[in-house]
């Protein structure tokens, strides 16, 4: 992330200093950061409702049945992740959601897998195995119907907008089952992990 | 055809919600859970989430604004052409396939001035409506997820997403050519 982050900002002002754009990289970056922080703080109330109804849900058990339910998937999935974890339930949630297009309410739910995952994690300032194969799963968006894209066709004039969503199932089905794959042979060229010492198992570690 | 799919749409958008929502507070209620003190005590932490993705959102959404707006991204598209036109990809595509991964709203930009410019029944407006609805906005997800959690190593994981973004968009390529010829 580093050298990705460090790249993209030398190769902007190099760039934009030879085409004479350092006018619009100036604003690009001040509005970003304007937009990051709308974002974040309009995620506040998805956020805030998701964490309370997953709290009712992991209570009652809910969660805990639905990872049952597909017990012997995710345990192909995520080998390190005990079945009855709440981790299990809050990434089926993601991906539930996810394929409903719930944007908002995809990311709460991700991002309560990610905490879950978080604390069963052994060296908790790099990414277990789980979380690389989880996040694999969540950029190939496994999503049923494409809505952004339906009402984009429809606005451009389409007369068959939603003619593309046979197509972009098999596609995202195709790239998710790639992206597990690649997680699971990737991990073995990564080196593993070591338990930090010292720190709070448990807890994020939040500078 | 459109009205019927926007309807269809409309409807599993405004039934879902509600009904999960229904769904697991009448569970909680039945297996005798304090549901409204459960849900006031998980949503606290909602705020603090929020707050907690606020710096990496900045980050990389400042880099890549930059990116974007320096000219950069036009280059790094412009550079990479020749080599996916190779395998025989729409040339018009092609900067959907490089975007895409980057800025979900550069990707939404260049998909709607595709429709606009050949239409989106032509070739191209298929595959690239595809390439979005079956891909995502991959660093912007680590970053955030990441992030959240307060991982600064990612290991493996954004080389796995790019794989399966790779995929995903040869997918899209691949299975428009079959179905629409």
């Amino acid at each position: 992330m580093n050298i990705v982050w460090f790249a993209l900002i030398v190769l902007a002002v190099i760039v934009g200093a030879i085409l004479g754009n350092m006018g619009a990289v100036t604003d690009a970056a001040l509005e970003s950061a304007k937009t990051a922080v709308e974002l974040a703080i309009g995620l506040i109330g998805v956020m805030a409702l998701w964490l309370g109804l997953m709290r009712i849900a992991e209570k009652s058990g809910l969660v805990q049945m639905l990872a049952r339910l597909l017990r012997p998937l995710l345990r192909r999935l995520f080998p390190d992740v005990p079945t009855d974890h709440p981790a299990m339930g809050s990434m089926v949630m993601n991906i539930a959601a996810n394929m409903l297009g719930l944007g908002n309410s995809a990311t709460a739910l991700g991002l309560k897998a990610m905490k879950d995952l978080q604390r069963l994690n052994v060296e908790k300032d790099s990414a277990s195995n789980s979380m690389a194969t989880f996040l694999a799963i969540n950029t190939s968006s496994v999503t049923i119907i494409p809505a952004t894209v339906i009402a984009l066709r429809v606005s451009a004039g389409s007369t068959a907008p939603s003619e593309i969503i046979g197509p972009t199932i098999v596609a995202t089905t195709v790239s998710t089952v790639v992206g597990v794959i690649a997680a699971k042979l990737y991990q073995r060229f990564t080196k593993p992990q070591q338990p930090s010492t010292g720190e709070s198992a448990g807890e994020v570690n939040d500078e | 055809m459109s009205e019927s799919v926007q309807g269809v749409l409309g409807e599993v958008g405004a039934w879902a919600i509600p009904l999960i929502l229904l769904g697991i507070v009448a569970l909680g209620m039945l297996k005798k859970v304090k549901v409204y003190e459960l849900f006031v005590e998980g949503a606290k932490e909602g705020f603090n989430v929020g707050v907690r993705i606020i710096p990496f959102l900045v980050a990389i959404l400042v880099a890549i604004g930059m990116f974007r707006a320096s000219g950069a991204l036009g280059l790094f598209v412009k550079a990479l052409s020749p080599l996916l036109g190779w395998i025989g990809f729409p040339p018009e595509a092609i900067p959907m396939a490089l975007i895409r991964p980057l800025s979900g709203s550069g990707a939404l930009g260049v998909l709607s001035e595709i429709l606009t410019t050949h239409g989106s029944e032509s070739f191209v407006g298929r595959v690239a409506s595809v390439m979005m609805g079956s891909t995502e906005t991959t660093f912007y997800v680590l970053a955030v997820y990441l992030g959240s959690v307060g991982i600064r190593r990612g290991r493996h994981t954004l080389a796995a997403c790019l794989t399966a973004d790779a995929a995903g968009l040869i997918a899209a390529f691949v299975v428009c050519k079959l179905v629409f010829g």
